[in-house]
């Protein structure tokens, strides 16, 4: 542990604070400022990252003065929710535990209650954490982020967005705003697995899973790993695997042979080994798919 | 430095601050409000737990030109010497206190737990405080606390 090594007590170092009231506003700071700028939201990562020198912003733009964008909505399709939500409004959304329980339950997995009164979503997700709880249920529910820049709004999806190795498809100026994430299907079970070193640890591995059945047959099968690469990933070869199957207990033990073949954890990461993740990404999907089959038997 | 104003514990209050100032060093070495505690720094203990518009925070977390125009309340806003609060009353009757270095923050994410669920569970309660660290109880007389906290309020 380096973390105590370094004084918790102050922000070290000296930079200029913005507080724009608009979008066009953030974006001009962003892009004059460009590398030396760094966007405060919940400031759950920043202000930890800030206070050992991991981050030494020369200017911190806070844009939780803009209105709007901490916006929880259900349209048609599914939830538009702003980059600003926090966690604990994501979590205790009645809406969204009733139509997409997923999100619900993987915010809930976070920090604690202080942490979550703070954090917000599109911080979790920019961040680029491959940790981030999440990075998973957006990808296996397929989300699209909304993205603000020079040239105005423009989505891009989920998978897009995170590019591995800390990095997150965004261009200089350009800012995270909001996610639309839709409906999961008709009938679908769902659940987020987690491990961590404690409840309340960044996760070791999470898992997040989407399944419905259709005549005692896996219809549909979305499943994501987190903390286990780069970058949060879908396990695809899992997913081919199980389609069209029974989810009999042989269908799922073959299907999650495959969660070593999507999973590239590296050596140098903290919290555990590479064989560790491999083996526990293994178990947690297990574990997520068992509790979505379950739970999409239930549907009638 | 930038000038913020912030209502805290009930009254308007006018700073010059550094941006780099916590809301913590703040309401501890600005204010005097010795109450709220610098426990780790990073967010593990709640020891430094404050309201923020309401709601449980970690000032060890909040910038202080962040809280401009916002509310903040700490431990020191919850009663008077000679009028506790039935949270603080049942953590002394219960013996939820030892060293008490904790108990500020304990008390903070008490009194916002029975604001939002005014009888809870023993799982929802530790649930609830798993935010918050204390190294000499044990939890057990914590929980019994805010199990007699919320029969007090409720009653």
């Amino acid at each position: 542990m380096t973390i105590n090594k370094v004084n918790t007590h102050i922000v070290p170092i000296e930079f200029e604070y913005h507080a724009p009231g608009s979008l066009d506003e953030a974006v001009g700071l962003l892009e004059r400022y460009g590398e030396e700028a760094q966007i405060l939201a919940g400031g759950t990562d920043l202000i930890p990252q800030m206070k050992q020198r991991k981050a030494e912003p020369k200017h911190v733009v806070n844009i939780k003065r803009i209105p709007g964008l901490a916006c929880i909505e259900e349209t048609p399709d599914g939830f538009r929710i702003g980059a600003l939500a926090k966690l604990r409004a994501v979590e205790l959304s009645p809406q969204i535990k009733e139509k997409i329980p997923l999100l619900s339950e993987a915010a809930q997995s976070i920090g604690s209650v202080q942490i979550r009164n703070l954090g917000t979503i599109g911080g979790n997700i920019c961040n680029a954490s491959p940790s981030a709880d999440m990075a998973t249920p957006l990808l296996v529910l397929d989300a699209t982020v909304h993205i603000y820049g020079r040239d105005g709004a423009k989505t891009c999806s989920i998978a897009e967005f995170f590019q591995g190795g800390g990095d997150i498809n965004l261009g200089r100026g350009e800012f995270v705003t909001g996610f639309t994430v839709p409906f999961p299907p008709v009938g679908a079970g769902s659940a987020f697995e987690k491990v961590g070193w404690t409840t309340f640890d960044i996760a070791t591995v999470n898992v997040a899973a989407v399944v419905t059945l259709k005549g005692g047959k896996i219809d549909h099968c979305s499943i994501a790993l987190g903390a286990c690469s780069p970058a949060p990933v879908r396990g695809v070869l899992a997913e081919a695997a199980l389609i069209g199957k029974e989810p009999s207990a042989e269908a799922l033990e073959e299907a999650v042979e495959f969660i070593a073949a999507c999973v590239e954890p590296r050596e140098r990461w903290r919290r555990a080994p590479p064989e560790y993740r491999r083996r526990s990404s293994k178990a947690l999907a297990m574990d997520a798919l068992s509790r979505a089959i379950e739970r999409a038997r239930r549907f009638p | 430095m930038m000038e913020i104003e912030i209502t805290i514990n009930g009254r308007k209050r006018r700073f010059d601050v550094e941006p780099n100032k916590l809301l913590l060093n703040l309401v501890r070495d600005d204010l005097h409000l010795t109450g709220t505690k610098y426990g780790c720094g990073i967010g593990e203990c709640g020891a430094c737990t404050v309201h923020l518009d309401g709601e449980a925070v970690l000032s060890c977390m909040v910038l202080a030109v962040d809280a401009d125009g916002r509310t903040v309340d700490t431990i020191e806003g919850v009663a008077d010497v000679n009028n506790l609060d039935p949270v603080q009353e049942a953590y002394i009757e219960e013996g939820a206190i030892q060293c008490g270095f904790c108990t500020p923050g304990f008390v903070m994410t008490t009194k916002a737990l029975l604001a939002e669920n005014p009888d809870p569970s023993e799982a929802e309660i530790r649930e609830y405080l798993k935010g918050n660290y204390c190294r000499c109880t044990g939890y057990v007389n914590i929980v019994r606390a805010v199990q007699s906290a919320a029969r007090k309020l409720g009653s």
